[in-house]
């Protein structure tokens, strides 16, 4: 499989592009990367300082050594959120991208009804995660919501009172919410694949399902490192939607990294453990992404990964 | 707005290579039908639901079918929650969003001309590459410090406070699509520009620009969307309650009227409205945008 329509490094600008007079190009970027580095950049680097300090978010900033990190590596807490980050992560993948590329090559056809299809299926999209946590928090409250109302058992159950249903809801919800525009990055895959790949597999006498695994699925690989590098790091910040939906609850059952920043940071007052939080949280989202960089073949070729 | 709505993408979708038509179409691909509908049924069904509950009242809520549209639709929820300061929260979430996506977008275009016209030069180069580094950081890694900035500029509790750190990160991403459709120009234009004696300036914003118009369309409506979303930014920097934004004023009242589904139900109606009107215009930008963007 070497012809690969998807791989061309437009991320990296183009060497050599026009004369030297560029020099004088530079300032266009100031503006820019004043925002950027003062409310990007140093926070990032403020985030790992503050990690070695203790603060409560109103008083004095105090030097403190390894104090935080080693309140936040000895607390059990930090392996349940780290398992639960990962479960609703894994959970997560595994619902979304099957459903994603079966939706994408559904959606790659091109009668009218399926284009109206992607329009209805964006919505979801355009709701704020806060939003959408509430419906769902009226939508399946066992007094109140829908099960109740139509008077089904099996839909009124506590879905948020137990620990394994709160978090197969917060994958389903996240599911809900996200399919829609992985469907669309596959969608936009299929579409790249050339049509002569299918017209010699159909010489060659290959039925659909022959096609769709040795054409579709391997034309799809960068799609689908994309499509997974998204999940995989999205999922790493799902905050405002468990926040509202569960809080955590019930128990720490849904308490994933994110949250546990938050709630330590501005609901205890210990910002110092909830830094070494945030950059354990940077660390997995860096690591995550570029062993999903590796399984994709290990080239050093940005632009795949970065997607746009 | 029906119709528009099912002829649009047709008519762009028949300029597109034919060539999938036939491979796709050529036999019922049954599998994918079936999720197809299934899947329109999972996201309607919720939607359904709470557009049709949030014209119901709040007796007629518990009395009822919650599945059967309501027999005399009422507007009291909605006037419950306008009056419940909506308005406010609506402003401010306007004034945010608007506040931050004109200049992220702004900025990012001139930075992404540089990039472009000047990319050999070794400072953009590394510019470019701190933007892309920085599509990998997670805004809520960084909303401690951004807290602790934020309070020492004596901005907590200000819309500024919001603004500032959403204008920096809507730009790596804004910066990254804007770049890689600027380099689609024609290098002639821009050298036809030069000839003619345009400054730098004068060809970003009289060429680059009106040329690069569907990218624009494309960052903007999905930086107005985030923006508009965001939760994390007002829960932290924040506490009066006029100065919330829509998503964060959603939460409180949920909290207040939790009995009350018809008005929680009428406020996510009111706050998706103005991102929803906002699709129906860019949809097609949006969309042809994302899967161009993403889909490599």
């Amino acid at each position: 499989m070497t012809a690969l329509p998807t791989s061309h490094g437009r991320g990296a600008p183009q060497a050599g592009t026009r004369g030297a007079r560029n020099g004088s190009l530079a300032w266009l970027t100031v503006p820019a990367l004043l925002f950027f580095v003062g409310f990007g950049v140093v926070p990032l680097i403020g985030v790992l300082a503050l990690s070695f300090t203790t603060w409560d978010g109103i008083g004095d900033i105090r030097f403190s050594g390894f104090d935080s990190w080693r309140a936040v590596l000895t607390d059990p807490g930090l392996p349940h959120a780290l398992w639960v980050t990962f479960l609703i992560m894994a959970l997560s993948w595994l619902v979304q991208t099957p459903a994603s590329i079966l939706l994408g090559v559904f959606l790659a056809g091109a009668q009218r009804y399926r284009a109206l299809l992607s329009v209805l299926y964006f919505i979801p999209l355009l709701l704020s995660s806060a939003a959408i946590a509430i419906t769902y928090k009226a939508l399946l409250d066992p007094n109140f919501g829908l099960g109740a109302g139509l008077k089904i058992g099996l839909l009124t159950q506590d879905w948020l009172g137990r620990p394994v249903l709160a978090v197969s809801v917060v994958v389903f919800v996240v599911s809900w919410q996200f399919i829609p525009f992985h469907s669309l990055i596959y969608q936009g895959g299929v579409r790249q694949i050339p049509r002569s790949m299918y017209e010699a597999a159909e010489l060659d006498g290959a039925g659909r399902i022959r096609k769709f695994f040795s054409i579709t699925l391997p034309q799809l690989k960068y799609t689908m490192i994309t499509s997974s590098t998204l999940v995989v790091v999205g999922s790493l910040t799902f905050f405002d939607l468990i926040f509202v939906l569960t809080a955590g609850g019930p128990g720490d059952a849904t308490r994933v990294l994110a949250l546990d920043m938050y709630k330590r940071g501005f609901q205890a007052n210990l910002m110092g453990p909830a830094s070494a939080i945030a950059l354990i949280l940077v660390f997995v989202g860096l690591a995550l992404s570029l062993l999903l960089r590796r399984l994709g073949g290990g080239k050093s070729d940005t632009s795949q990964l970065e997607g746009a | 707005m029906g119709t528009t709505l099912t002829t649009r993408p047709a008519r762009t979708r028949a300029q597109q290579p034919r060539h999938e038509r036939r491979v796709v179409a050529r036999h019922w691909n049954w599998l994918g039908g079936v999720s197809g509908w299934l899947w329109l049924v999972i996201v309607v069904v919720p939607i359904y639901w709470i557009v049709i509950t949030s014209f119901k009242t709040q007796s007629n809520y518990y009395a009822t079918n919650p599945l059967v549209p309501p027999g005399e639709p009422t507007l009291a929820s909605y006037r419950m929650v306008i009056e419940s300061d909506f308005v406010q929260y609506f402003v401010n979430s306007l004034i945010v969003t608007i506040g931050a996506v004109v200049p992220a977008v702004t900025v990012s275009f001139m930075a992404a001309f540089a990039i472009v016209r000047g990319g050999s030069g070794r400072f953009l180069r590394s510019v470019n590459s701190l933007f892309l580094m920085g599509l990998a950081i997670p805004l809520q890694a960084t909303v401690i410090p951004i807290y602790l900035i934020i309070i020492r500029l004596h901005l907590y509790d200000t819309l500024l406070a919001m603004i500032l750190p959403s204008i920096a990160f809507a730009i790596p991403l804004s910066v990254l699509v804007l770049s890689n459709f600027i380099r689609d120009v024609p290098k002639e234009l821009f050298e036809s520009m030069r000839l003619d004696g345009a400054t730098e300036w004068g060809t970003l914003w009289r060429l680059a620009f009106p040329l690069s118009r569907p990218a624009v369309v494309t960052v903007t409506i999905y930086n107005a969307l985030t923006i508009w979303n965001n939760f994390l930014l007002p829960l932290i920097l924040t506490q009066s309650p006029d100065k919330r934004t829509l998503p964060l004023a959603l939460w409180s009242f949920q909290g207040q009227y939790s009995i009350n589904v018809p008005a929680v139900l009428a406020s996510v109606v009111l706050t998706t409205l103005p991102i929803l009107t906002l699709y129906v215009v860019g949809r097609r930008q949006l969309l042809s945008g994302l899967m161009a963007g993403f889909g490599k």
